[in-house]
């Protein structure tokens, strides 16, 4: 219950944050070479990422928000 | 049996590679602007997942365990809007851990899993669904999920939700024994560029399991005064409750050092309705040489607490609702430390092949358990309740070859 109330909150503050059309981008997009790099990638390694991540949900009692956003079916 | 699935999530790489010569800064500098467009837009605006053939060898080698096999993933666009995936993945696993030394044989077993799913872009929007279905001797589970993927301010902010639904067969060797698990899952998930520097994520999700959760292998032992038994244990089938919802919060600082390295930590707190607590740590540190190769180290320490109804060995046979003796519910701690190394080549090496990445990655994990005994020391001949604590350590392996085309 406090869980759902947390992503609720969360979830508000974002839409209402969203509403703010007029900020702007602080990092400009010729800026953004470095972060273009391939090495400031949270996720680098795809499948063999997903692998080591199914490796600790098999040995370790936690799981879920391992991270690489965008999908996946997090089963354990 | 092996409890484990997969969860695949293949994030597009960025394809830009940066030249820091300084003869040609200024024409250069022109270049990386260009790149910075369309990398950044991989990496955090909406653009579809580059076309690519992953195949990935992994080996799970420790703890009396040896688990390894294939993992192939396709990704395959269609149009500008739409981009298909699927994969292939085995586990040939070769057991004789301690669980299944103390209470049962050893056992081979091979499991496999299928998936396919479908990325489908509209602007900065993007939503994904996809099917995922593992199947092994004694277990089958099947599984759904759709997210919904939104960049905001500049392409400085993404939102990621996600929602998940999975159906588990659980059975037993040799027998008619056949239960059920349903599964939900939430996520939300935020990544943020803080500075031409700087990016940090965030993630929660929330998993709610109902059904059969106990592994019906297993078993809790309790101290028995019956003269049989010769160490003063006897054991009985687990108990679990039949809910369990955990939140786990997690989050992620990634930096970009002034000579082209990276630096990434991350924390994750972990909570459950079983009462157990645990707490995530890792750096990671990549470091490029030239335009091919690229070296990783990483830490990682993670540290759990028992869940309420867990116990080495229960005062007598039903001394409470729910009992269980899995090392997974007690009080332990892991560290991993890792190591890799990325080779790239470019385009115009391999006809139709705009990038070619080999890849491995070496981790040693140590396990320490402060309240989970190894009931084999000794020959299995010591008293109950005072054995030493079970620790493992085991070597992952990871080798992979990538193409994008």
């Amino acid at each position: 219950m406090k869980t759902r109330l947390i992503i609720g909150l969360l979830l508000l503050g974002l839409v209402g944050v969203s509403g703010c059309a007029e900020i702007k981008p602080w990092v400009k997009p010729y800026e953004r070479n470095n972060l273009a790099d391939p090495i400031m990638s949270l996720d680098r390694h795809g499948a063999a990422g997903s692998y080591i991540h199914h490796v600790y949900q098999a040995r370790e009692g936690a799981r879920g928000a391992e991270g690489g956003a965008g999908g996946g079916c997090g089963c354990n | 049996m092996v409890q484990e699935v997969v969860v695949v999530v293949i994030k597009s790489s960025v394809s830009a590679v940066i030249s820091k010569k300084p003869f040609f800064k200024a024409f250069l500098g022109l270049l990386i602007t260009v790149n910075s467009l369309l990398g950044s837009s991989s990496a955090i605006a909406g653009t579809l997942p580059v076309d690519s053939v992953d195949i990935l060898y992994h080996r799970f080698d420790g703890g009396g365990m040896e688990i390894d096999g294939p993992f192939v993933l396709l990704r395959k666009s269609i149009g500008t809007q739409v981009s298909v995936n699927g994969h292939y993945y085995i586990d040939s696993v070769s057991a004789a851990s301690i669980d299944v030394v103390a209470n049962a044989s050893e056992y081979t077993e091979e499991r496999t899993e299928i998936s396919a799913g479908v990325d489908f872009l509209h602007e900065k929007t993007m939503i994904s669904t996809g099917y995922t279905n593992s199947e092994e001797n004694d277990f089958e589970a099947d599984s759904v999920f759709l997210s919904i993927g939104q960049d905001f301010f500049g392409d400085l902010t993404k939102l990621t939700m996600g929602y998940a639904r999975g159906w588990d067969k659980v059975g037993k060797i040799e027998s008619d024994f056949s239960e059920d698990v349903d599964r939900q899952i939430y996520k939300l998930g935020m990544s943020q560029v803080l500075t031409k520097n700087s990016l940090m994520g965030i993630d929660i999700e929330t998993i709610s399991d109902e059904g059969y959760l106990n592994n019906p292998y297993r078993s809790y032992r309790y101290f028995d005064s019956d003269p049989s038994q010769d160490n003063g244990d006897g054991i009985a089938t687990e108990v679990y409750p039949e809910t369990r919802t955990s939140t786990a919060v997690a989050v992620r600082g990634l930096y970009y050092l002034p000579y082209r390295a990276s630096i990434k930590g991350e924390y994750r707190y972990f909570n459950d309705s079983w009462g157990i607590d645990a707490h995530t740590y890792e750096v990671l540190y990549v470091h490029p040489f030239g335009r091919q190769w690229t070296l990783e180290g990483r830490v990682r320490r993670y540290s759990q607490s028992s869940a309420d109804f867990y116990s080495d060995i229960f005062s007598h046979k039903g001394a409470e609702d729910f009992m269980a003796r899995d090392k997974e519910l007690s009080t332990y701690t892991g560290m991993t430390y890792g190591g890799g190394v990325t080779y790239e080549l470019g385009q115009g090496v391999i006809p139709h092949v705009n990038k070619l990445k080999l890849t491995l990655l070496v981790d040693y994990l140590k396990y320490e358990y402060d309240n989970f005994r190894d009931v084999t020391a000794g020959g299995g001949n010591l008293t109950a309740g005072t054995e030493p604590f079970y620790e493992f350590d085991a070597w992952v392996t990871r080798a992979s070859i990538t193409f994008e085309y």
